[in-house]
Formats: structure tokens, sequence, C-alpha cells
């Protein structure tokens, strides 16, 4: 069963769409489910990759 | 042998947890001094069109998104395990993804701000990524491996 907008769905009603992104900030997996041409499901999952670094405090009072 | 000037490390594990004061700051009571509580952080997600950056003080509702099953203001963030040191670098990340469930937010978004909801929502860091959308879904974002260097915030 599937959360949509519709409310639960089975997913063998559904057209499943799947995709990733892979790149130096980000590793990203998304799922989608449409019926009948309409979005009714979307999830995201990112995995971030950068970070922030204070290296100015270091370099001032080393 | 010689001495060398430099920060000690431990002290840069020691300023994520407040453990020096060189000047006054306005903060919130932590109960005790000597038994002090950790501070409740969260995580904000905000809109592709926002400006959130490195002058960003606090948090604002100002282009956060909005949709159904968001909270303006956004989750906690879990903090399990306290910042530490490795190497010359001091580094903390937040123990657990940042899952937002069964939300939907239509309108593209590709930043969260970490802020410190116990000091008066003062910023922490901003973190961004690709424009997303989600319906009726989960937006989860996870964390880089805590280590030095790859640690969500690092001070070297």
């Amino acid at each position: 069963m599937i959360q949509t907008i519709h409310g639960m769905m089975e997913e063998s009603l559904l057209e499943k769409r799947e995709g990733a992104i892979d790149n130096e900030n980000e590793y990203t997996t998304w799922v989608e489910y449409w019926l009948d041409g309409e979005l009714v499901h979307r999830s995201a999952a990112v995995h971030l990759k950068k970070n922030v670094l204070a290296d100015g405090i270091a370099a001032m009072l080393a | 042998m010689a001495n060398t000037q430099a920060m000690c490390t431990s002290f840069k594990g020691e300023l994520l947890v407040g453990g020096h004061q060189f000047g006054s700051v306005t903060l919130v009571s932590r109960t005790s001094l000597t038994a002090p509580t950790t501070d409740t952080f969260k995580a904000a997600l905000y809109l592709a069109s926002a400006t959130i950056n490195a002058a960003t003080t606090a948090y604002s509702a100002t282009g956060e998104v909005s949709g159904t099953g968001y909270t303006a203001g956004g989750i906690a963030v879990t903090n399990a395990t306290a910042p530490t040191t490795g190497g010359t670098t001091g580094y903390w990340t937040p123990s657990a993804s940042l899952v937002y469930t069964t939300v939907t937010l239509t309108t593209a978004f590709d930043t969260v701000l970490i802020y410190n909801s116990t000091q008066s929502n003062k910023a922490v860091s901003v973190h961004t990524f690709g424009s997303q959308t989600i319906t009726a879904g989960t937006f989860t974002l996870t964390m880089p491996t805590n280590a030095a260097g790859t640690a969500l915030l690092n001070i070297a």
C-alpha cells in the first residue's frame, strides 16, 4: 500500500517511476507514483556529502 | 623538542559544547552550570527562492516551506552523539537522519537550516541540495559520516 494524495492505494494500481542523482554534493534517490497521469506520491532521500568547515578561526588564532 | 603554537584541538570540540566563554553572551538557562543540559536543535526546510546563507543569524519563517504535514520550524534534530575531535578537527553530526514524514511540499525547496531552538533559535549551519518537491511522501536527509573532515560541522 502506498500513501497518496487520495489516501492509501494498492501499489499495483500505480505507475512507479524512480531516479537517482549522484554528484559531489549529494546522492539523492526519489520515487514517484502516478495514477492516470497524475502525480499522487513523491518521496525523496538526500544523502548529504558536502559539509561546512570553519577553518578561519584556526587560521586567525594559530 | 620545541613548543609549537596552535589552537588546542580539544578547545575546538569544547567550543561546540559551550565550554568556553570569552565574552558575555545572553543564553537561555541550561539549568545548572555543573550539570548542564544539552540544547535542542531543529532543522527547517527553505524554498529554493529563499535567501538563507552564512549571514543568516536565526531561524525565520520567511522563505520556509509550507504544506500538509509540515510544521513551521521544522523537526527536532537527533543529537545523541556529542561533538568530538579527530586529528586537528573538532566535529559534530546529527546522530540520525532528518525525516519529514508524510508531507506535501509542492513548491521546490533546496535548503535545510540547522538552528538552536533553546538559544533563541540562533542559526548553526545551512546545507543545500538539489531542488525537491514531495507529494504525500517522506523527505529524508541522510547525514554524512561523522568523522573529521566529513562530519556535518567541522572546525579545523
